[in-house]
This record gives structure tokens, C-alpha cells and sequence, in this order.
């Protein structure tokens, strides 16, 4: 009978990363069971392809979600067909939805060298201390409850941010897709708390 | 209509376009939101369908089985233990020859539990008698689910659609789902040639004797052997009528051409990659940085794996210097499963290709694109001595 062994230890090619391809952009959202961190990554997900991407791979965190519990989704973006279907390791960006979660998750872990931290954040840029990479905030919890949002509801407004810090997609795009996407739950003040948000963002580098 | 949604969602769709009359199955992870979308679709009347709730897979299948033959058109859907649970049902589909159609959300089997993809559990009722497709992204799921219809019911054999957990069905994708009117067109309303009909009452598949005997209008009627001999042949005449409707569809929607199996940069390959599912997808960027580097290699992704397209087989690598087969499953205590089917076939070629065997990513194991690169390298740089083994990649140790 024939059986399988062991791997053989073949030299190890040092690969740039776990990624072959450099035309992707990776972006890691965190948020909570629940929060809604899916639901905004699919809505940039749709605005980037009305935009003309047309390789576009969203990846919920696999296995089991609990409400409350930290969750992750990737988003990757490309202008072509993205075949690797596995969570990214290595975001270009990072989007927390709840501050809080920094306490919790090693959100930056895998952040590339300059990469890109978008916070839903009550601080200010000032009181957080990283290393490399530039940071967006906005205080995303209280700008969706002026627009008359529900407390809590921060999914729609965290795309605003994501928005004024790189130029992946237009704003006006993605208001239109998160309208798209609240059809009968607020459409219009979903949309006013990204652009409130956009406007509001404060960013810097570190 | 162009889409970004999850691939259980785009086979829903799929079956929601097939217009299928019956849907019976039971919720699993990772096949739960295809079952759940589908009860959506019916309970708001966009799916005129009747959606019967069961206790068990077991019993989903026999619903589809008992709807089939009173003449409707039925899907069921499952994964892993699930599958194993309705494997009783699963060769009675087939030897009853009944034209369902099931989508299996591939996922590796307990114990020890595991909710992530592998392919053991489809590949596990390979032997079953059913036609075994592997899809590689969303379009393929939508498109594949379609013409599954026309196949099954073209043959009179059942058809699983295989598709990996979470890879494919939790990710979101955009894809096309198709006009439903072309559709209509392309899968209209069929009617069966033995249906259970009051008016008309007779027996199916009861005992059937080992030989072949008169019935009681004198007539021979085949014994056991005769009646699976015909379901082994008509398993093979699948593999044409399957490109015809393949064909049919591409006239009609724009999309296919490479029903039984793709390739990728495999023309003039000195090594070809064969695999299935959307980990052939994943080895295109692989491939791509060897060819970068000199290395002449393809991927083959293999869709019909049951029935086997031995000589589409033979054409697409006996002129390789070597074929290295990654798969997700295997034949415990021999080898990968596919590894054994490719070798066999092209055993009987003149100037054989080595074939190297690599195991991978079961029940979720994090597959790694440095792996596959230094698999495939490996082998495509191997010496004669490289032993003829099944290797596992990215173990613990």
C-alpha cells in the first residue's frame, strides 16, 4: 500500500508576500457581529464596480459570527479578475468601525508599511500613537445620530471616511449606493452620514 | 443584470431561474443561506414553488425523489454530513434515473467536526452513479445550475453541482445573471416519460431479479446487471450532450465553450497543473509568476469529474513532460482520488507523463500561495528519483 508522508522540506523561495499580485487593493474592515461591516464593504464593493473595477472579491471572516464579537471582512479590488478567494493577510487598508476594537484586536496586524488606518473614533488623530501608516477619523458614532440615525448605526457614515482618505471611489458614487442599499431604512440619512462624515474627517500621518 | 452577491445566493438564483417546482432540503453550514434565500424566493411568490420542510437530508432527497417521479422539477442542496446522511438516497436517484438537481457546497467531513471546504465530502459519492461538476467562481455556479437542469433532464441522470464552502459560497463576487425569458427558452417545461400518474398505476424499481426474464406480456425485461450497464453507458454519452447544451447556452447567453474542463496557458506547457474547483482558479496567479520565470507550465481545471472524460483527458496531457495534480480530497489509506483517475487514464498513453500528487487545504487548512509555489516549482524541477507519493502540503509540524 502506498501512503502519503510527510511534506519534504523544499528550500523555501522567499515570496514578496503571500500575494502575487500588486494591481489589488486589499482592504481589511473590522467591526462587530451585527455593526454591519459586511454591509459597507459590499456597498463600496458595488460603488467600485459601477466605477469600472471589474475584479472585485469581498471575503466575510469564515466560520462562525456571534452578535457582539469582533469581525472581519476583506475587500479586494482590482481592475481585472482576482482568483485568490482567501481572506488577505497583508490590507493596504484597515477600516475599524468601533474604537473600541483596537483594544481587543490587533487591527493593524498585516497593515502594510504606510498603509492606511480609517477609525470611527470619539478621539482625536493626537491621542493615538502608531507607527508608518496614516490614519483617518471621524467620529462617525455621533455624526450618524445628528443626522437622525439610530445610536449606533455607523456602517453607512465609516464610508464617507474610507471616501476622503484615499481615491478609490467617489463619494457621490458610493452615496448613491448606500441609498441604494438602505431602501426603506433610511436611505437619505444614511447617505447624509457619510457625506457628514467626509466632510468631518481629520487625518494624518505617522 | 449584472450582480455582486454571495455564490449561495447566485445558485438560488439559478434555481429560481430553472423555474423548479419542488425545492425539500435541510439547513448546513456552509450551504445554510442558498436554503434560506430559496425559502425567501418562494415565500414571496417570486418563485412558484412548493417548499417542503424535512427532518433530516435523508428525507430532503426522498422528497425531491418522490416529486421527480410524479413529474416535477425538484433541487435539493447540502454539504458534508449532510450529503453522507441522504448517501442512501443518492444512488437511488440515480439508479432510478431521475433528473434532480443538487448543489453540494463542498465541506470537509466529521470527525473531527469541521464546518470549512474540502472536496472529501462530493468526492466521497463519486461512485454513486450521479454526474459530478466543479465550479470555479459565481458566473460558473449560475450558468452551471442552469444547464444542469437541461443535462439531467436530457439524460435522465442527476446532477450535483459542486461548489466550494465559504470560497464560494460566503464570498461575494459580481456576476451575470441571466435574462429570464432566454432562459425559458433554453430550459422550457419538461415532461417526463414515466411519471406516477393514478390514472396510469405501475411499479418502480421494485426487486429486480439477477437475470433477464419475460414479464407477464412475454416481453424480456433486463435484470439488475442490464439496468445499471445502461445507467454506466448513458453516463458516458453525457459527455457529448453535455457540450451540446454547453454550446446552446453560449449561442444563447455569450458564456462557456469549456464545459468539461479549462485551460490556462496549457498550450505548448512542458507541465500542466490539474485541479478542481476554485483552487484552479487560485493556481492561475501561480502559473503566471512560473511562466514569469521560464518555467512553461499551465492549469488544467477539470469541471466533469463524473462521469471521468478519459480521452479530453489523454488530449490535454499526454504530451506534457509532467502533470501535478493538487487536490482537496482523497482515497484514505491510497491516494488523492484524482491523482488515481488521471494516472489510470493515461496508463495506456506511449510517452506517459510523470504524475506528482499534492494534498491540500482540508477542512480549511490555510492554503498558502508560496506553497503552491514551491510545490509546483518542485515538481516541474524534479529529478527521476522524486517519489510517486501523495504529498501534504502545509501540515503542522
Amino acid at each position: 500500500m502506498q501512503t502519503g508522508r510527510l511534506y519534504p522540506t523544499f528550500s523555501v523561495q522567499a515570496l514578496k508576500q503571500d500575494n502575487m499580485r500588486s494591481d489589488i487593493t486589499r482592504i481589511r474592515w473590522h467591526g462587530r457581529g451585527g455593526q454591519g461591516a459586511i454591509t459597507a464593504a459590499k456597498i463600496v464593493a458595488n460603488a467600485a464596480f459601477v466605477t469600472g473595477y471589474e475584479g472585485i472579491v469581498m471575503v466575510p471572516s469564515f466560520g462562525t459570527e456571534r452578535r457582539g464579537a469582533p469581525v472581519s471582512t476583506s475587500l479586494k479590488i482590482s481592475k481585472t479578475k482576482i482568483n485568490d478567494l482567501s481572506p488577505t493577510e497583508n490590507p493596504d487598508i484597515v477600516v475599524v468601525l468601533d474604537h473600541m476594537l483596537l483594544d481587543e484586536v490587533d487591527v493593524t496586524a498585516g497593515l502594510k508599511e504606510g498603509g492606511l488606518l480609517v477609525l470611527n473614533s470619539p478621539r482625536q488623530l493626537q491621542d493615538y500613537q502608531f507607527k508608518n501608516l496614516k490614519l483617518a477619523i471621524a467620529d462617525v458614532t455621533t455624526l450618524s445620530s445628528e443626522v437622525g440615525l439610530k445610536k449606533g448605526i455607523v456602517n453607512s457614515g465609516i464610508i464617507g471616511v474610507l471616501a476622503r482618505a484615499v481615491d478609490l471611489v467617489e463619494m457621490s458614487v458610493l452615496a448613491k449606493e448606500i441609498e441604494a442599499e438602505f431602501v426603506g431604512k433610511k436611505p437619505a440619512e444614511n447617505a447624509q452620514s457619510a457625506l457628514l462624515a467626509y466632510e468631518r474627517t481629520v487625518m494624518g500621518e505617522m | 443584470m449584472k450582480k455582486i452577491e454571495s455564490g449561495n445566493v447566485a445558485a438560488a438564483l439559478g434555481v429560481k431561474l430553472a423555474k423548479v417546482q419542488v425545492v425539500a432540503a435541510y439547513p448546513i453550514t456552509p450551504q445554510t443561506p442558498l436554503t434560506e434565500k430559496l425559502s425567501e424566493l418562494i415565500e414571496g411568490d417570486e418563485l412558484k414553488a412548493e417548499y417542503i420542510t424535512v427532518e433530516s437530508e435523508h428525507s430532503a432527497l426522498a422528497v425531491c425523489i418522490g416529486a421527480a417521479s410524479a413529474g416535477a422539477r425538484a433541487f435539493t442542496a447540502t454539504s458534508a454530513n449532510g450529503l453522507l446522511y441522504m448517501s442512501e438516497q443518492v444512488h437511488w436517484a440515480a439508479g432510478a434515473r431521475l433528473p434532480l438537481v443538487m448543489c453540494v457546497v463542498n465541506r470537509g467531513v466529521g470527525a473531527p467536526w469541521t464546518v470549512w471546504n474540502d472536496h472529501q465530502d462530493s468526492i466521497s459519492q463519486r461512485d454513486a452513479g450521479w454526474i459530478q461538476i466543479y465550479v470555479n467562481d459565481h458566473q460558473e455556479i449560475i450558468d452551471t445550475v442552469i444547464k444542469a437542469f437541461r443535462l439531467a433532464e436530457a439524460v435522465s441522470i442527476p446532477v450535483m453541482v459542486c461548489y466550494d464552502g465559504y470560497y464560494l459560497s460566503h464570498t461575494y463576487m459580481p456576476f451575470d445573471v441571466p435574462d429570464e425569458q432566454k432562459v425559458d427558452t433554453f430550459l422550457p417545461e419538461y415532461q417526463y416519460k414515466h411519471t406516477l400518474d393514478p390514472q396510469n398505476p405501475e411499479n418502480l424499481n421494485t426487486v429486480t431479479m439477477p437475470f433477464a426474464r419475460p414479464d407477464r406480456d412475454g416481453v424480456t425485461q433486463p435484470g439488475y446487471m442490464d439496468i445499471r450497464h445502461n445507467l454506466h453507458e448513458e453516463l458516458g454519452t453525457a459527455i457529448p450532450v453535455f457540450e451540446q447544451i454547453d454550446a446552446a447556452y453560449k449561442e444563447a447567453f455569450g458564456r462557456g465553450g469549456k464545459p468539461i474542463m479549462s485551460d490556462y496557458r496549457c498550450e505548448g506547457a512542458d507541465y500542466i497543473v490539474v485541479s478542481m474547483g476554485s483552487l484552479a482558479n487560485r493556481i492561475k496567479d501561480v502559473v503566471d509568476e512560473l511562466n514569469d520565470e521560464g518555467v512553461k507550465v499551465g492549469v488544467l481545471s477539470l469541471h466533469l469529474y463524473r462521469p471521468f472524460p478519459r480521452e479530453q483527458i489523454i488530449a490535454a496531457l499526454e504530451n506534457a513532460k509532467g502533470v501535478i495534480v493538487i487536490e482537496k480530497a482523497l482515497s484514505y489509506g491510497n491516494e488523492g482520488a484524482l491523482f488515481g483517475d488521471i494516472k489510470a487514464a493515461l496508463y495506456p498513453c506511449e510517452k506517459r507523463p510523470f504524475v506528482h500528487n499534492y494534498i491540500i487545504g482540508l477542512g480549511g487548512r490555510e492554503i498558502k500561495q508560496a506553497d503552491l509555489y514551491d510545490s509546483i516549482k518542485a515538481s516541474c524541477t524534479a529529478s527521476e528519483n522524486f517519489e510517486d507519493v501523495s504529498r501534504w502540503i502545509g501540515l503542522n509540524r
